[in-house]
């Protein structure tokens, strides 16, 4: 354990620690938009710079190793006044449309520019940046006029999904992120896995899937496991009025054991067909070659009626039950239960080998 | 008067720079021979002691710099930053061009005391017919023998002035987009492909020969005490003789500019000196009787950076001239950091409006706190030094820019 | 898998994948074993006759004629054996059968294999070489392993290479299936296979029998049920009568569908539970709505044997319900009551009749998960199998296996091999992803996938469209024109109702044991239309 001085408290902390580490472990908060701690460091937002009293420089706190002895301001006027030029600097590029951006609420640019009362920048002067929107894909909406340059997609996308469909093209203000040659997403290895998402800060990459259903403060978050590949990712089901409207990433090892957030385009993207109006909603007979819609009563009283007829004539085995590889553990079991204990027979199977 | 002191430049138009045998008979290699007799801490010690401090700009101890590579590194790597992206300085290519072996020599004493077996110089991409008398030279080595186990090979530089910047040079020689990396760690610890590196500048390496040649104290004696030997510099501008020099580090610009550079041309009279590149600050008149060594130049508010003397006379305009900087770190800037991305383009931005004359103080006040913000908050040397030419005109000439501002 | 998927990321020091698009199909586990080849330094060895994005990184990629897995594997061990690289220690302490294996292996050198699999026997020695000297090396395979008449041979003969180098029951090694669909792991684990109870528990071991007929309350029969494709071939002959589909779509997923479609029609009552009415439901008498999985309780095994919850998020739309629910109102009504208040009351009974889950709660994986075996609560569970090598039956033992020719052979009117798989954009029969509007649009039809030279060769342009037909029928869509397959061989996804894929499959031959139809292999033809 080392020892150091942070606003005036003495803060114990592990070797090796960083000093945003330390601070986090003191519980004393610091804003940060590059850093992610599943990600390679950047150290280039330099939004969570402190001083250290003695060194002439400001020193970005999530590269900046604690050690033993140094002593720490982290809202000295000095920070503050550095903090609020970026954001202002920031704020000067920023195409702000909180009130009908995906992010409002959930964005960490908004929050800081709250917190450090950003209501003009002082750096607005007249050069905007103005980048197309259009992107033809269904999956991804990137507006890199809200884009704070904080390259955690980029980042994502070569270190989780390690598809290096994007990086840091032209330099100084005229940076962008994109793929390369600049082009559609669809036309770079991009796999649409939406990992760039889950990392964006800001509103500068959303989903297209879920535009306009709901934004973080409305929805309830519903930890469950993915229905598509037997990895059995976590993903948190995105809940407004009773309807699924989104997929968003649980970042823990504990909530998301398999992985820790990342996911695929079919976990990420692929949930709508939940609120398909295909979907069955009443049993349904059939007649004379066509279906109706039935009371439950009426249909189990059908199906219980033919299948008990059936076992009689025919004996249990002339019947067979297909179980399924999609349905839970639970009903599995209820199902080769009610194979064998109800019709009689271990003519149950499901399709594991298709 | 001060005379010029030849150290890196001792063989300059004495010998033929594409035969090793003249640089041989001139005492060459003798340097790298006396190392190789040394342990490898004797030899750190020894450099660390003589006081080299880094030619490239930020003057680091040289010694010191090599005793941060682990003793039990298995591979580590010696980088000679030969990018020289400054412009108006090109004492670094004059110094390889005259006498190329002394590099080469330099390095592998360099290669020696951090047990290193592979050199790489990465040269500025605008000298590729400094890359052939470097590649003869590396080959007319090779052929005698002379570096053993140690190889060196020559990169280009991609054309980015911040790719001099030592851990975007990494970067660069690594293939990726030549962005800075934070600090630490430093490459002293872990550098090229994450193994220990020694980044110097040529006009470090240079010195290498002869201080454990003639020892730490002969070299220590020289110059300022504090930042011994010599140093080659440029003088470019309105100077009468637009030459390189090499003087001991105690003579002062006003030695510098008027004894060696002949005065102002054309006899007009002296407005400003900016020394060390591009980011290095303005200095008045009342300053010139500073030593060039870095911390005399430090305490003025300017640096020594890479040795460039750049000379205005009085019909120069500040403003107009700080303007075209500012234009300069706009387009230089890597776009990593938010500070120097955003604050290098408006500030850009508010410097043409003040040389248009359409700013008010306010400006002046926003652009000052930018500036300030920038010194302290850059990611990289680049970013922090970019706002040195305008706070220091600010400081020095502001009249020029009251007259800019728009009368309220 | 005997192991985690975990251990891909960064205990593996080779990974041997065959048979997998692991990248498309199992794209999270793929992205870890990028992150491992590319970034951990772990080396990579690919057999596929698809050049799938894992190929592109690998060391050593062998593109083997679809159904020659045995020769190439067995040539593998031949190297391995000749070169003296065999784990002889483990094999003494930890296996049997050795010398019956390696007699049949003596001949599979890799001269001997190269006409059969196509591939140069430097390559196979070179991946040979990759897996047995890396300290820890796991094997992956998924369907492009099992989906033949001989993929219960082709499991076993990984199963023998993972043996012979000693690379199981230690971290980072073993045999790892990659289940496609999320729930077959936990499917068989309940014993919804026509041979066992929950836990693998034969129903023909009487001990087994009584305890469920105790737990249960009625005599159960003693004798192993039909499996699918045998369901469907009695339908066929009209010996089903009934038959209860649970969320299955055979009609999409089973081979030579007019065959399933026939056999459907003879069946005198088809109940149908879903929650789309599937190609299947539509040949249903009667259609039960059930809730998905967004709407309800419960959990799904993955294919590390992880036990993980599945949350109820929103209500079921209409009066569907959730498909235990339904059948425990069948049963109710046919006499046997069956009811429970929740999916947590049906877990505690699992438990008490499935030793390996009999330390799992939902307590215990409300906040986190347990891999199987979990015998007590106390137990953490179980990340990798075989530990030091100690098997469940005792020795591990090795099979000796011969290779034989697929089933179905090109010839002069079917000269190329059609194998079918999975597009990363789309999942199983399409009931979901069809619906799910971005992947649809984005992924909206099936593509033949076909190398430049044979394209070339019959004249067909990418996105122009082609007939491909085999011996059982035809199909028209838009061809891909790309190098990811070989010449002579063409590739498509049975995601698409418009084209069946499997009206194309054979159902004749499959795989003795496991009865699994010959997927990956049918002689085709493509003409330009
Ligand atoms: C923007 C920028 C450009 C630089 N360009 C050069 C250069 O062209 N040549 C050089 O030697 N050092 C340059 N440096 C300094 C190097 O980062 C580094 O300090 C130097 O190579 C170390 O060598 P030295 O200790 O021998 O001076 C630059 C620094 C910055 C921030
Ligand atoms: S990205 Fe954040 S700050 Fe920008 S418009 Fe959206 S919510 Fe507002
Ligand atoms: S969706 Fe995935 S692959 Fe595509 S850019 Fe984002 S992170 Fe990269
Ligand atoms: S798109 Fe988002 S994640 Fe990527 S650099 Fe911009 S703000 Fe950061
Ligand atoms: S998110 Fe993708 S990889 Fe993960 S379980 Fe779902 S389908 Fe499989
Ligand atoms: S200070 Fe400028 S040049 Fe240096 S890292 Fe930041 S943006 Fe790049
Ligand atoms: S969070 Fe530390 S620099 Fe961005």
């Amino acid at each position: 354990m080392i020892s150091l001085t942070i606003n005036g408290k003495e803060v114990q902390t592990p070797q090796g620690s960083t000093i945003l580490e330390a601070c986090q472990q003191a519980g004393i908060p610091i804003p940060t938009l590059c850093y992610d701690p599943d990600l390679r460091l950047a150290g280039s937002c330099r939004m969570c710079l402190v001083e250290i009293k003695g060194r002439p420089l400001y020193a970005a706190s999530c590269v900046t190793p604690a050690e033993n002895g140094i002593v720490v301001e982290t809202e000295s006027p000095g920070i503050v006044a550095a903090r609020k030029v970026i954001l202002e600097l920031l704020s000067a590029r920023h195409n702000f449309n909180c009130q009908v951006c995906e992010k409002n609420g959930n964005c960490k640019f908004q929050d800081y520019c709250y917190q450090y009362g950003i209501k003009e920048s002082r750096y607005d002067y007249g050069e905007e940046t103005n980048y197309p929107i259009n992107d033809c894909n269904p999956f991804i909406e990137r507006d890199y006029n809200k884009c704070i340059m904080c390259t955690r997609c980029v980042r994502a996308c070569e270190e989780i999904s390690i598809a290096r469909a994007i990086n840091v093209e032209n330099r100084g203000h005229h940076a962008k992120i994109a793929t390369a040659f600049d082009g559609n997403l669809a036309d770079s290895p991009c796999v649409f896995c939406g990992q760039c998402i889950m990392v964006c800060p800001t509103g500068a990459l959303t989903s297209k899937v879920s535009a306009g259903l709901g934004r973080a403060y409305e929805v309830d978050k519903v930890l469950t496991t993915c229905s598509y590949c037997g990895t059995g990712c976590t993903l948190e089901l995105n809940v407004k009025n009773d309807c699924v409207v989104g997929v968003t990433s649980n970042r823990t090892v504990t909530g998301s054991p398999v992985n820790k957030g990342a996911l695929c385009v079919k976990g990420r993207f692929g949930w709508d067909f939940i609120n398909s109006p295909d979907r069955l909603t009443t049993p349904l007979i059939k007649e004379n070659g066509q279906f109706r819609a039935a009371g439950w009563d009426e249909a189990l009283d059908l199906v219980a009626k033919r299948l008990g007829e059936i076992k009689t004539e025919f004996g249990p085995d002339s019947m067979a039950v297909f179980t399924s590889a999609r349905v839970t553990n639970e009903e599995n079991y209820v199902a080769q239960k009610f194979t064998r204990a109800v019709l009689g027979t271990n003519n149950v199977d499901h399709c594991a080998r298709l | 008067m001060i005379e010029e002191k030849r150290i890196v430049l001792r063989n300059a138009d004495l010998i033929n720079p594409e035969k090793i045998e003249d640089y041989l008979q001139a005492g060459g290699y003798q340097g790298l021979v006396k190392a190789r007799s040394m342990s490898r801490p004797d030899l750190i010690a020894e450099i660390k002691k003589s006081n080299l401090r880094g030619r490239g700009g930020a003057a680091f101890n040289c010694g010191l710099k090599w005793s941060f590579v682990p003793a039990d590194a298995q591979v580590s790597y010696v980088v000679c930053n030969f990018d020289e992206g400054e412009p108006g300085t090109y004492k670094d290519r004059i110094i390889v061009q005259k006498d190329p072996q002394l590099l080469l020599e330099g390095m592998a004493i360099c290669g020696h005391a951090v047990n290193s077996k592979q050199g790489y110089i990465y040269c500025r991409g605008e000298y590729p017919y400094v890359v052939e008398l470097l590649n003869l030279a590396i080959d007319q080595a090779r052929g005698k023998g002379i570096l053993g186990d140690f190889n060196i090979e020559v990169r280009m530089g991609g054309g980015a002035y911040v790719c001099g910047e030592e851990t975007a040079l990494i970067e660069s020689i690594e293939g990726h987009r030549g962005e800075p990396r934070f600090k630490p760690p430093f490459p002293g610890v872990a550098g090229l492909w994450a193994q220990p590196t020694v980044v110097n500048n040529v006009e470090t390496f240079s010195n290498l020969p002869s201080i454990v040649l003639n020892g730490a104290e002969w070299f220590a004696a020289i110059g300022a005490p504090n930042y011994p030997g010599t140093k080659v510099l440029t003088l470019t501008g309105d100077v009468a003789n637009r030459v390189s020099i090499e003087v001991p580090t105690t003579a002062t610009l006003r030695e510098v500019i008027y004894d060696f550079g002949g005065g102002i041309k054309e006899g007009k009279k002296f407005k400003a000196v900016q020394v060390g590149g591009t980011s290095g600050g303005f200095i008045p008149e009342s300053m010139l009787d500073t030593p060039i060594d870095f911390d005399s130049m430090r305490s003025i508010g300017a640096t020594l950076g890479t040795g460039a003397v750049f000379v205005m006379d009085e019909t120069r305009d500040i403003v107009d001239i700080t303007t075209r900087i500012a234009k300069f770190f706009e387009h230089e800037s890597c776009g990593k950091c938010n500070p120097c991305r955003e604050g290098t383009f408006r500030a850009y931005e508010i410097m043409r409006k003040i040389n248009k004359g359409q700013a008010s103080v306010q400006d002046i006040e926003n652009l000052t706190l930018l500036s300030q913000v920038m010194e302290k908050a850059c990611l990289c040397g680049l970013g922090q030094a970019a706002p040195s030419p305008i706070l220091t005109t600010l400081k020095h000439f502001y009249p020029e820019y009251q007259a800019r501002l728009q009368i309220q | 898998m005997t192991n985690s998927i975990g251990e891909l990321e960064k205990d593996a020091r080779c990974i041997f994948v065959i048979g997998s698009n692991t990248t498309e199909n199992h794209p999270v586990i793929g992205m870890k074993i990028k992150k491992n080849v590319l970034y951990n330094g772990a080396r990579l060895i690919v057999a596929d006759p698809r050049r799938t994005d894992l190929a592109k990184i690998a060391d050593v990629y062998m593109p083997h004629q679809p159904g020659s897995d045995v020769a190439l594997v067995n040539a593998m061990m031949n190297v391995i054996i000749n070169e003296g690289l065999a784990n002889h220690d483990f094999i003494a302490q930890h296996t049997e059968g050795y010398e019956d294996m390696a007699a049949v292996i003596s001949k599979f050198t890799p001269e001997y294999a190269e006409p059969i699999t196509g591939v140069p026997a430097e390559d196979i020695r070179k991946a040979a070489r990759l897996y047995a000297q890396s300290g820890s090396a796991a094997i992956c395979y998924a369907m492009g392993l099992t989906q033949h008449r001989t993929g219960t041979d082709n499991v076993k003969s990984v199963c023998n290479l993972a043996m012979l180098t000693g690379n199981i029951g230690r971290p980072g090694t073993g045999v790892d299936p990659l289940r496609g669909q999320n729930n077959v792991q936990g499917a068989c684990d309940m014993g919804g296979l026509p041979n066992v109870f929950t836990a693998y528990q034969a129903v023909t071991n009487d001990a087994a029998r009584e305890k469920f007929e105790k737990a249960w309350g009625v005599p159960l029969s003693g004798q192993n049920g039909l499996v699918l494709t045998d369901v469907i071939n009695k339908a066929h002959h009209g010996e089903i009568k009934a038959l209860y589909v649970v969320g299955e779509n055979p009609l999409m997923s089973d081979p030579e569908l007019e065959h399933v479609e026939e056999a459907l029609g003879k069946v005198d009552f088809v109940v149908v539970q879903d929650i789309f009415l599937s190609e299947t439901a539509k040949y249903a008498d009667v259609v039960l709505p059930s809730a998905c999985f967004a709407e309800k309780d419960g959990t799904f095994s993955n294919t590390e044997r992880r036990v993980q919850r599945v949350r109820k998020a929103v209500s079921a739309p209409g009066e569907a319900r959730t498909d235990w629910e339904i059948m425990c109102e069948v049963a109710t009504r046919m006499g046997y009551p069956m009811s429970y208040e929740n999916s947590e009351q049906i877990f505690e009974e699992i438990r008490t009749l499935t030793p390996s889950y009999a330390g799992i709660s939902y307590q215990r994986i409300e906040n986190g998960s347990l891999q199987w075996p979990c015998p007590t609560e106390e137990h953490p569970g179980t990340p990798y199998l075989h530990k030091d090598g100690n098997f469940s039956r005792g020795l591990g033992a090795f099979t000796a296996i011969d290779y034989i020719t697929p089933g179905e052979l090109s010839d002069e009117k079917y000269p190329l091999i059609l194998t079918t798989g999975r597009s990363l954009f789309h999942y199983h029969t399409g009931t979901m992803t069809r619906r799910a509007s971005a992947l649809n649009e984005h992924v909206p039809a099936a593509e033949l996938e076909i190398n430049p030279e044979q394209a070339k060769a019959l004249g067909i342009a990418h996105d122009g469209m082609v007939r491909v037909s085999t011996r059982r029928g035809s199909l028209e869509m838009k061809a891909k024109v790309t190098d990811m397959v070989a010449p002579g061989v063409i590739f498509t996804t049975f995601h698409f109702a418009e084209t069946p894929a499997n009206l194309l499959t054979s159902s004749e031959f499959l795989d003795p044991t496991a009865k699994i139809p010959e997927y990956k292999v049918s002689a085709a033809k493509v003409e330009k239309i």
